[in-house]
């Protein structure tokens, strides 16, 4: 990946293009846990995670990317089925 | 299991620097689910500025502009203009802006954009305040609202003005498309854009985001908040196309708005004689909506 | 080569034409508005395809330029005055945008009170926003600068903004002859802008970012090193304008002149035009007195500043504008320039012709005269109306 340290290395103008790297999960107090039990698989969760950290597996239940998730618990709030815990971190 | 109600491809990643909870990154997120990546968005100074991360990253995946505060309607100008010239026919030209950068300094050029019909649709993120600077109060701010310009003392009972009229102000420019959209209404935010998406003109979307560090609530509970903001008539949703307006969520009884203010630490200071004034404005406010409704 | 009889703002708008201009966001100032209107006459008539953006504010107009030519399109606007400064905080932007914007300028004072007649507050205001300053003494330089400024602007090396600046009234609006360049000539000289770098539909990226400590002084850098190509690249650009039109018009600053010169006055604009015609007056009388002509303001000419002090004794420089608690502009960057130069001749500060006020060959041949006998103060408010003496103004 390209780095950036000296003007050498800087575009004529400030056009900024690399993805971003993912490491808002050291964020987070808590964690979302999910009951696949409990879990209807409704795509609530994913739906609502304004971090994007929600992807739905093979089979339809939803997998939290723990190096996006902040831990902000909206899935946990949102999920009718409670199947989302919020679990604390050590 | 069940079907995906919007679109299911993202075009806004993770790793943002947004706060926990933000409202206006789902905003992003269901905007740009509507729209596609057809897109060249323009975005002024905001909580979208730093949101974005710095240089060299950026964290959508179509292409953005920034530009200065109260210039994002007449950037959206400038890109259009160039598409026009570029040949580049089928590229929506976006502006994203805050309520400050949209309702208060960026009101001229707004005005401006609407006025000399540019193809292109403007996009208020409305957290109502200048949350980006610190939570200082802007024109968008609600009456009573506790922000740090508006604080709370001897001499000071939250924002003393009610709530700037934004759509009124867009709708007296007559509009192609205007709409609002709640982040709590994920569907109906998306049928809205994709309907924006296919209408030419100057169109315009006001955005409700909620937002927790500024008005005072724990994060998870930003979705159930929207929901109650649109269910206590304080943000309706509705359309307007030229001078029609259609509401678009109706419930039979809307519940009082000190549902809405009792769980935000914004509000909380609100003695209920203020609450009544305050009732009385989306009551008055909500009325005049239905009458405009009624007109056709 | 046709020629046609027009003002200082019609040549602005002809040039934006032949440098198939794509897109112009303009609102109007005296005396800019002739130029606008103009080109929007060029563009009604179908003559000039370009995208005419009616903002509602100069400070519209400017962030309108900047994310057309973000996107890649070729931009011209014109401003004036109020319109300019309150233009300034995007003239920044454009600059450290890399966006190659050529505006042209009608120089016009500044408020209050209100003013509508000529000096030079307006453009040495933005001296500092990294654009680059070219300054038009007639309506054929007008023409041509504006022509050589896309090409300035628009090269690799540079991608900087570039404003060519006209006497209000003196120049803006009256008609000389003007040989304009065909549209050949033009396409020849100024190709289609090359526009990798900058937003592309369909690609991800992000333009103009922020940033913390770590690296906002590299990219201040890259502009001030393009800002530093730009004496080569002009005279590059100047040398091929004057291969496909025979005409060029003497570099950064031309000297008048000067060879055996015993005082020599800088001058900017059309006070230039008068003071030529006194050298010659004072010339035809055995007084030996030279004329530099100041084109170039951004970057500053400074290897013609200090060659010319090599050759004569006493500079005089005709400011028509002042930097409150310093001196005039061009005096203190001319001061700056010889400061560590072997060569120091006396420098003396004429203001004159502020708000306006016309400068006469009876207030020219005043300045040589000072500067021959050596007497008067450093700084000279040349014809104020005063009745007491002041002790000094910076």
């Amino acid at each position: 990946m390209k780095s950036y340290e000296t003007v050498e290395d800087l575009p004529d103008g400030p056009l900024a293009a690399l993805e971003a790297v993912v490491n808002t999960g050291s964020w987070r107090t808590f964690r979302p846990v999910i009951d696949r039990a409990a879990c209807t698989k409704c795509n609530v969760c994913w739906k609502f995670c304004p971090d994007v950290a929600i992807s739905l597996d093979g089979e339809g239940f939803p997998v939290v990317s723990l190096e996006a998730c902040k831990g902000c618990g909206i899935c946990a709030e949102e999920c009718k089925p409670g199947a989302i815990t919020l679990v604390a971190e050590e | 299991m069940a079907r995906l109600t919007i679109p299911e491809p993202e075009l806004m990643r993770s790793g943002h620097a947004a706060c926990p909870g933000c409202g206006s990154t789902l905003g992003m997120r269901y905007l740009l689910k509507g729209l596609g990546s057809d897109v060249v968005m323009t975005i002024p100074a905001c909580c979208w500025t730093v949101i974005g991360l710095p240089f060299p990253y950026t964290v959508l995946n179509v292409p953005m502009l920034d530009t200065a505060f109260e210039t994002t309607a007449a950037s959206m100008s400038g890109l259009r203009a160039a598409a026009d010239a570029l040949g580049m026919k089928d590229v929506t030209v976006v502006g994203w802006a805050g309520d400050g950068g949209t309702a208060d300094i960026g009101l001229q050029a707004l005005s401006g954009m609407l006025e000399r019909r540019t193809d292109g649709i403007y996009v208020m993120y409305d957290n109502e305040a200048y949350m980006n600077t610190g939570i200082q109060r802007s024109g968008a701010t609600p009456f009573g609202a506790w922000t740090t310009t508006t604080p709370i003392g001897v001499a000071g009972r939250g924002k003393a003005e009610p709530k700037k009229d934004i759509m009124g102000i867009v709708a007296a420019h007559q509009p192609a498309y205007a709409a609002t959209v709640n982040v709590a209404f994920p569907e109906d935010f998306v049928k809205k854009v994709q309907k924006a998406k296919g209408i030419h003109g100057p169109r315009f979307l006001h955005v409700l985001a909620p937002c927790p560090p500024g008005w005072r609530f724990p994060p998870e509970k930003s979705i159930d908040l929207g929901r109650l903001a649109t269910d206590t008539n304080m943000f309706p949703l509705f359309e307007i196309e030229g001078t029609t307006y259609k509401i678009t969520r109706k419930l039979g009884k809307a519940k009082p708005v000190s549902e809405y203010l009792k769980v935000q630490g914004r509000f909380a200071h609100m003695t209920p004689e203020e609450v009544a004034e305050l009732q009385a404005q989306v009551d008055a406010r909500w009325k005049r909506l239905l009458a405009l409704e009624a007109i056709g | 080569m046709p020629q046609v009889v027009i003002s200082g703002n019609s040549a602005q708008a002809y040039a934006a034409k032949l440098a198939r201009v794509q897109v112009v966001p303009a609102y109007p100032i005296t005396p800019q508005t002739t130029i606008i209107e103009k080109i929007a006459d060029f563009v009604a008539s179908g003559e000039m395809k370009a995208q005419y953006v009616k903002v509602e504010s100069e400070h519209s107009a400017m962030a309108a330029g900047i994310s057309a030519a973000a996107l890649g399109a070729r931009v011209y606007t014109a401003s004036s005055s109020q319109g300019l400064l309150l233009m300034h905080e995007l003239l920044h932007w454009a600059s450290g945008a890399r966006t190659p914007i050529v505006m042209g300028v009608a120089n016009r004072a500044v408020a209050p009170p209100l003013s509508i007649w000529t000096d030079h507050t307006d453009t040495i205001s933005q001296r500092d926003t990294g654009w680059i300053q070219l300054y038009a003494e007639s309506g054929q330089e007008v023409v041509d600068t504006v022509l050589v400024a896309f090409r300035v602007a628009e090269h690799p090396e540079i991608l900087l903004p570039a404003m060519v600046a006209e006497d209000g009234f003196y120049l803006t609006h009256t008609v000389e002859p003007v040989d304009v360049p065909t549209q050949e000539q033009a396409d020849r000289f100024l190709p289609p802008r090359k526009t990798s770098g900058l937003l592309t539909p369909g690609v991800a990226g992000r333009y103009g970012s922020y940033i913390g400590p770590d690296l906002h002084m590299e990219f201040r850098a890259k502009v001030a090193e393009a800002m530093a190509r730009v004496p080569r690249i002009f005279a590059m650009a100047e040398e091929e304008y004057r291969r496909i039109t025979k005409r060029d018009h003497g570099g950064p600053m031309p000297l008048y002149r000067c060879d055996d010169a015993d005082a020599v006055l800088v001058t900017m604009g059309t006070a230039t035009t008068t003071a030529r015609s006194v050298v010659d007056a004072m010339r035809d009388k055995g007084e030996k007195v030279g004329l530099a002509k100041l084109r170039m303001f951004r970057p500053f000419p400074a290897d013609q500043v200090r060659e010319l002090a090599s050759i004569v004794d006493r500079i005089g420089i005709l400011d028509r504008s002042f930097t409150f608690g310093a001196t005039g502009a061009a005096h203190t960057e001319i001061a700056a320039t010889l400061y560590g130069s072997p060569h120091r001749p006396m420098l003396r500060d004429f203001i004159a012709g502020l708000g306006g006020r016309d400068i006469t060959p009876q207030t020219v041949t005043h300045m040589f005269e000072s500067l021959l006998n050596g007497r008067g103060p450093e700084i000279e408010w040349v014809g104020l109306k005063r009745r007491t003496e002041v002790i000094g103004y910076g």
